[in-house]
């Protein structure tokens, strides 16, 4: 038996699905939640590369290319967003995060 | 055979790896699980052969941002016990999300997949092909434009979390320099007028 696209899909789907779960357990810490999303787009580049790989198209991975400089710039600012934050409140706990609440 | 084997063996490690990441008690211990499933993720791309990509994310990712990642994780005093509160009461929300995807997933590979190869097996490239040669052959023609973007995008990246954490702390002596340059001969010399005296 060989490896077939639709284990590498099955596996992405499995990726993408943990990573969600991980999003609803983790309300709390915000770091947490940024490393679930960064897993998130893990699983999404999987289905790119292996799509690109099984159809013989180039253009997926220059999707993943893009989608690795983006979530390198999203994670960037978003921990600078975080220690400002931290600098601030003194806690990262997003449910105390509610000052711009009117 | 043996790539099969490989693939079983690596996608075990990976998704115990994502597990570890979602339920791991320290974020420390989340983080390095993390650096895990990407080095993983890493081979399995170049079971693919998608060898440029697979360096890309250990370099990009295990390199750059995970090392942020803890050092943002060390850097932060978190208690992480009240960080904890909840992990059990939203379980079930989780868990009910998470079969949702699945089947919605499921049925879309198994089920509507009916233009893909999902099926067929890989054919191995020959010795002389490269990547990285394809892929640069596509991004510098075709998507010439967007790859520019993508480097104004990381410059802004640069720009904005430099901005976002520099710290003004009121009483610091350092020197400004744009109010050196821009001070005038008025605002440190003082022309009197004054009769002259003698004795």
């Amino acid at each position: 038996m060989m490896v077939t696209l639709s284990h590498y899909l099955t596996l992405s789907a499995l990726l993408f699905t943990i990573s969600i779960a991980g999003i609803f357990l983790n309300r709390k810490n915000v770091i947490v939640l940024l490393m679930c999303v960064e897993l998130l787009l893990l699983a999404v580049n999987f289905n790119f590369i292996a799509f690109s790989r099984y159809l013989n198209d180039p253009a997926g991975q220059v999707f993943v290319f893009f989608i690795l400089t983006v979530a390198a710039a999203e994670s960037a600012i978003g921990l600078a967003i975080l220690v400002v934050l931290f600098r601030s409140r003194r806690s990262i706990n997003v449910q105390e995060l509610d000052v711009l609440k009117g | 055979m043996f790539t099969t084997l490989l693939f079983y063996a690596l996608s075990t490690v990976l998704l115990a790896a994502a597990v570890g990441v979602i339920t791991a008690r320290n974020p420390v211990y989340a983080a390095l699980f993390l650096i895990l499933a990407f080095v993983t993720s890493a081979v399995l791309w170049l079971l693919l052969e998608a060898e440029f990509l697979a360096i890309v994310l250990v370099l990009v990712y295990v390199g750059a941002v995970m090392v942020l990642f803890l050092f943002v994780v060390m850097m932060l005093d978190i208690n992480v016990t009240t960080m904890r509160e909840g992990f059990l009461r939203y379980a079930p929300v989780g868990a009910i999300v998470a079969g949702i995807i699945v089947l919605e997933l499921g049925y879309v590979i198994w089920f509507r997949s009916d233009g893909l190869p999902v099926g067929t097996t890989l054919v191995p490239r020959d010795a002389g092909y490269s990547s990285t040669e394809e892929l640069g052959k596509v991004l510098y023609t075709q998507y010439l434009y967007p790859f520019e973007l993508a480097g104004m995008l990381l410059l802004l990246a640069i720009v904005a979390a430099i901005l976002l954490t520099m710290r003004h702390r009121p009483g610091l002596k350092v020197q400004d320099v744009a109010e050196q340059v821009k001070v005038q001969r008025g605002d440190r010399v003082r022309m009197v007028q004054m009769k002259s005296e003698s004795e």
